[in-house]
């Protein structure tokens, strides 16, 4: 099965899939943008976006509510392609970064820089890398033994260290002003609420060296895959190439968290849904970071439209954990655990 | 002679179990209940006020109505108590969790218990805008009680069964959805945040006496249960096919095994909040010590886990200025711990 699937790659398919994944994120953004106490038609929206809207309904959109959309769709695509990175190195579909701690640790330096040091945007979203490295450090160097990393001690190893860190922001939590700590914990949970260009621009500047970075090293990524002896064989440098994945992995997370807050799941449900679409084995970046792109922005459209007001993270959290636990049900037979 | 009359009947003694060192574990037990009162004198002396031990005495059977007095009645007293009451459920639970599963990482926390016992907190403070601390305890109850459950079928699902991972990661799945949940519950209004934030820390500050008598018997009862079970567990230790030839009733033992889960972890939930970890190192330790044999485990776990309990909740009082959060210490002592025994091939099944 994985041999024919192999040797016959439907590339067409694979093309066909991003294209339609790219169209429902692009098409969500253009709702979300359109949602709001001031409804605009989705074809207002996009004759603005075209440059040909009035000038009321062009402030609204290009000021107020398209950096959100920005932020949202490249925030996705950030988490989608680091899973399809962390899941592919641990050969393990639940070694995604936010069940290994990497996204609690990066919540972990925002809280500190929020609560404790105080400080603007650009602050908070440099503790928030500094958090995710210094965890995603730690973790890769516990799980690290007899020169090599196995997939499930990693995630348990960062399921630890989640547990740990979740302790410390609650801690962190109980000690601030309650209008701090509420705010704090609205981010916590992963929210694109007022988010503005002075997320978005960062973020975007980001991506364009992580992202080329990242799409570049895919093919190492399927090479590893086959294992690490032949890998080698085949003339990778398994534990060099490995490294700099991570780094680029650990970047997306990084980049992704310090805008939108830690946003759960998206970098785990990613690219396994992307690979039951495409039908293709190994890694598969591109398509995991449009459908994350994809999930984000439409979660984001679904928290818009609730009656209460929720933050993106709890719709994501709970459809992304139900889905795991499907995962965890269902696909024993896949060699999750 | 005499070797053969200290040689039990054979069906009485799991083969894994270590014929000597007898007297070595029942001295072993002294020695735990030692640092057990150790550990229950220094929970009354040391805090923001120091009291001499004397005082301690005095304070506890005869009150004069001083302030050192007043402290120990009013907030030592229920403090350790509890303290004794929850450690002691905490460690029975993960041994018995631990036992059952034949899974050395089973935990109450990390399988989803104090996630259920969460949202069911933060539900009742976001329904019912209520900050009656019994109400709290019988919804971590219920919820605590829910998650086990829930985690247990789930894990338990799929081919291969309940193996150790694949139960720890469904207790991360159901937490995940939970810690969700609980986040947009606890968002609709600062207030409902406020009364959760402080219970997501699991503490034993600030609880009376009524919250300790309240559990009381849940804790009685499942402490009865588990130890009862010591010794069809080491019949199910032997395997289902042996152990059934023995005489066991596997089926049996595990549904009252889980009734002693739910009712020890829920009611040490329901009563300080959510504490991680201990259930987890306090049977590692113990089994380093007295081997696989439950009729020690158990008991041994019994004492350790309130020494441990107590331990951090005493070091918490004195390591930060304002006191750090039980939960949080038992987290930060507890996950190295986890960590290292993943490291050294703790995966593999008891």
């Amino acid at each position: 099965m994985r041999a024919r699937n192999l040797s016959v790659r439907w590339e067409p398919r694979t093309a066909a899939v991003c294209a339609v994944l790219g169209a429902v994120a692009c098409g969500a953004a253009v709702f979300v943008v359109g949602t709001g106490d001031f409804a605009i038609p989705a074809a207002d929206v996009v004759r603005v976006l075209a440059g040909q809207g009035d000038q009321a309904t062009d402030f609204i959109v290009t000021t107020l509510r398209l950096p959100r959309a920005v932020v949202g769709l490249l925030a996705g695509l950030a988490l989608g392609l680091s899973g399809a990175i962390f899941q592919s190195i641990s050969r393990n579909p639940l070694g995604s970064p936010d069940l290994i701690g990497f996204t609690t640790g990066s919540a972990t330096g925002a809280l500190l820089q929020i609560l404790v040091v105080g400080g603007g945007t650009v602050a908070i979203a440099a503790s928030s890398v500094l958090g995710a490295v210094v965890t995603a450090l730690v973790v890769y160097a516990m799980a690290f033994k007899g020169g090599g990393v196995n997939g499930l001690r990693l995630v348990l190893i960062g399921v630890g260290a989640a547990a740990m860190l979740e302790a410390l922001n609650s801690y962190l939590i109980t000690r601030a002003e309650l209008r701090d700590a509420y705010e704090a914990a609205f981010w916590l949970t992963g929210s694109l609420n007022g988010r503005g260009w002075e997320q978005a621009v960062p973020l975007a500047l980001a991506l364009a060296v992580l992202v080329p970075a990242a799409l570049a090293s895919g093919r190492r990524l399927s090479m590893g895959e086959l294992g690490d002896d032949a890998a080698r064989a085949l003339g990778v440098p398994v534990q060099r190439s490995r490294a700099v994945l991570v780094v680029t992995g650990v970047g997306l997370v990084a980049a992704a968290t310090a805008a939108a807050g830690p946003v759960p799941f998206v970098a785990l449900a990613a690219p396994q849904l992307a690979r039951r679409l495409t039908r293709r084995t190994g890694p598969h970046l591109l398509p995991a970071g449009l459908m994350g792109a994809a999930l984000l922005v439409c979660g984001d459209l679904v928290s818009l439209r609730l009656p209460v007001a929720v933050p993106v993270g709890v719709v994501t959290g709970v459809l992304g954990g139900l889905y795991l636990v499907w995962l965890l049900s269902s696909g024993g037979r896949k060699g999750i655990a | 002679m005499s070797t053969s009359v200290r040689t039990a009947p054979p069906s009485d003694r799991p083969p894994t179990a270590r014929s000597g060192g007898r007297a070595g574990r029942r001295a072993g037990l002294a020695v735990l209940g030692g640092l057990l009162l150790a550990a229950v004198a220094a929970s009354f002396a040391v805090g923001a006020q120091r009291i001499p031990l004397g005082e301690v005495a005095a304070g506890v059977f005869a009150p004069d109505g001083s302030e050192h007095a007043l402290i120990i009645r009013e907030l030592r007293l229920p403090r350790t108590l509890l303290g004794v009451a929850v450690g002691a459920a905490l460690g029975l639970a993960g041994a018995l969790m631990q036992a059952l599963t034949r899974n050395p990482m089973a935990e109450p926390g990390l399988l989803g218990v104090n996630g259920g016992a969460a949202l069911a907190v933060v539900t009742v403070i976001a329904l019912f805008r209520t900050d009656e601390v019994l109400v709290y305890v019988w919804a971590a109850f219920a919820g605590a009680a829910g998650a086990a459950v829930l985690v247990h079928l789930i894990g338990a699902r799929g081919r291969g069964g309940a193996s150790p991972a694949r139960l720890v990661l469904a207790g991360a799945a159901i937490n995940a959805v939970f810690t969700a949940l609980t986040a947009g519950l606890m968002l609709l209004s600062p207030r409902t945040f406020n009364g959760f934030r402080f219970w997501q820390v699991g503490s034993l500050a600030g609880r009376d006496l009524e919250v300790f008598f309240e559990v009381l018997p849940f804790l009685l009862g499942g402490t009865v249960l588990a130890l009862a079970l010591a010794r069809p567990l080491n019949a199910l230790d032997l395997g289902e096919d042996a152990g059934r030839a023995l005489g066991a009733r596997p089926g049996r033992t595990r549904a009252l095994g889980g009734l002693a889960v739910v009712l020890l972890c829920g009611s040490a939930t329901a009563a300080v909040g959510p504490i991680a970890f201990l259930g987890l190192a306090v049977p590692f330790i113990v089994r380093a010590w007295t081997g696989p044999d439950q009729r020690w485990v158990l008991p041994y776990s019994l004492l350790l886990a309130p020494v441990l309990l107590l331990g951090a909740d005493v070091l918490g009082r004195v390591v930060a200025p304002g006191e750090l959060e039980t939960g949080i210490v038992t987290a930060f002592l507890g996950a190295p711990i986890f960590m290292l025994m993943v490291r050294r091939g703790g995966l593999r099944k008891l």
